[in-house]
């Protein structure tokens, strides 16, 4: 049986990795290396790496870094972060990517995704969709959730499948950084409704946030962050956890 | 020294990488000489198959990879090349394993992305290993079922999770990023 997929996200910036909330009172969390080795000692399924570095030197160490990560890591993983061009996609999954991740970049110009998949395969290409719930209605954010760009959710999901993506990425900014859980009725909405896998992500608190959104929607995986970063959750204590509530997961 | 098939295809230096990690040396190249000479030969590859084996036959290395005669695995679309046909852009593969390779019908997501176990497996390759292991696998084609099935696989139908003819292996799922199941594969596959 396929199993559900658990996905530890690091946030990097100048090659290393950062810990904080919303990007607030980031602090120095190590070798994004090391934490990706303990990751997959505890058992995560895929990694994403999320560059925020600002400046375009520290962008162009991000190759060198995931040259470092594909060396050592034995499992898939997908970078994100400032993707702009099929040339900063190129050097990505030449230096080892599995994925990469984009947003922003997408929602200005859909064609790259199609791009991206034509020359990469599309199962290399995951979108990434931040969404809010405002005046009774999901919509797509864009900048980090600064942009609204008035794309009604359900729609920019399905466009997306159509373009190409292999995946999404279904960010609930309500969610995010509340510990409250998933947004488990825009996640079933989506992943009910289009074809390709849908990675829930935003508001993870606790292992019953886990077993609800997997239980509740189709989401073929869930992602979370500080949870796992700050040691609250480790990954084979989830795991064992979602198994003996019925979400079939992988075991190591 | 093991040679790692080098065309149009992605996920080429993922395998070299996992290579490197259980101690052995690998090479990329397309070189006939290379490849026939090599201990092992490695055919990986992520991407779409119409346009790798155009790439194959323009070079000639569709002659070069069938006439290898030391163990050979093919990985994913490597594996789905060594086939018979594929209906992606209605390919003619190679036509080292007699299985056709087509689109998983539309019942649930696809590509089958992420890890699943066994249903059945047999063979070398899998030694150490049992059903209850998950691997990882990533894509939209799958093998059918043939005397050359090693191991199958279940998602949407059972489907051919490896295949094997001769000295030819080949694996659908990633052993390469299937953690310490995978590596234990793969030696497998080396100490052949």
């Amino acid at each position: 049986m396929l199993k559900r997929r658990i996905i530890p996200c690091l946030d990097i910036k100048d090659g290393r990795t950062v810990k904080g909330v919303n990007f607030i009172n980031l602090r120095d969390a190590g070798d994004p290396v090391e934490n990706a080795r303990e990751y997959v000692r505890q058992g995560a399924d895929e990694l994403v790496f999320l560059d925020i570095t600002a400046t375009i030197e520290n962008r162009k160490a991000l190759a060198g870094l995931v040259e470092r990560i594909a060396a050592e890591i034995n499992i898939p993983f997908t970078v994100g972060g400032g993707i702009n061009t099929i040339e900063d996609v190129r050097v990505l999954i030449s230096a080892g990517a599995d994925k990469i991740t984009i947003n922003s970049s997408g929602v200005r110009n859909p064609d790259l995704i199609t791009e991206i998949a034509g020359q990469f395969g599309s199962q290399c290409v995951v979108v990434a969709i931040d969404t809010r719930f405002a005046d009774d209605e999901w919509t797509v954010f864009v900048d980090g959730g600064r942009t609204p760009t008035g794309l009604k959710t359900m729609d920019w999901a399905r466009k997306v499948e159509d373009l190409g993506a292999g995946e999404i990425m279904l960010t609930s900014m309500n969610s995010d950084g509340t510990k409250a859980g998933f947004s488990t009725d825009i996640t079933a909405l989506v992943s009910s409704s289009i074809n390709i896998p849908v990675i829930a992500s935003g508001g993870a608190g606790s292992m019953e946030h886990f077993r609800d959104v997997f239980f509740n929607t189709a989401c073929s995986a869930a992602l979370a962050a500080s949870i796992f970063h700050f040691g609250e959750i480790d990954i084979r204590d989830l795991k064992k956890y979602l198994s003996e509530n019925n979400i079939s997961v992988r075991i190591t | 020294m093991i040679a790692i098939v080098k065309y149009n295809a992605g996920n080429i230096k993922s395998v070299a990488n996992a290579i490197s990690r259980l101690g052995f040396e690998s090479i990329i190249t397309d070189d006939p000489l290379e490849l026939a000479g090599a201990d092992k030969v490695i055919f990986p590859g992520v991407g779409e198959a119409g346009s790798a084996m155009k790439y194959l036959r323009e070079r000639g290395l569709d002659k070069t990879l069938v006439a290898l005669k030391q163990p050979v695995l093919g990985i994913c679309l490597g594996m789905q090349l060594l086939c018979r046909s594929t209906e992606e852009a209605d390919t003619k593969c190679l036509g080292v394993f007699n299985s056709d390779v087509m689109l998983f019908p539309p019942v649930d997501k696809i590509p089958h992305m992420g890890w699943n176990n066994f249903l059945t497996l047999k063979g070398e390759l899998y030694k150490g290993i049992s059903k209850e292991d998950d691997v990882y696998y990533v894509h939209s084609y799958y093998a059918g079922i043939s005397s050359c099935t090693s191991a199958t696989c279940d998602y949407i139908l059972p489907f051919s999770a490896s295949l094997q003819f001769e000295n030819f292996y080949a694996t659908q799922y990633h052993p390469e990023k299937s953690a310490e199941v995978g590596e234990k594969i793969l030696l497998n596959f080396l100490q052949l």
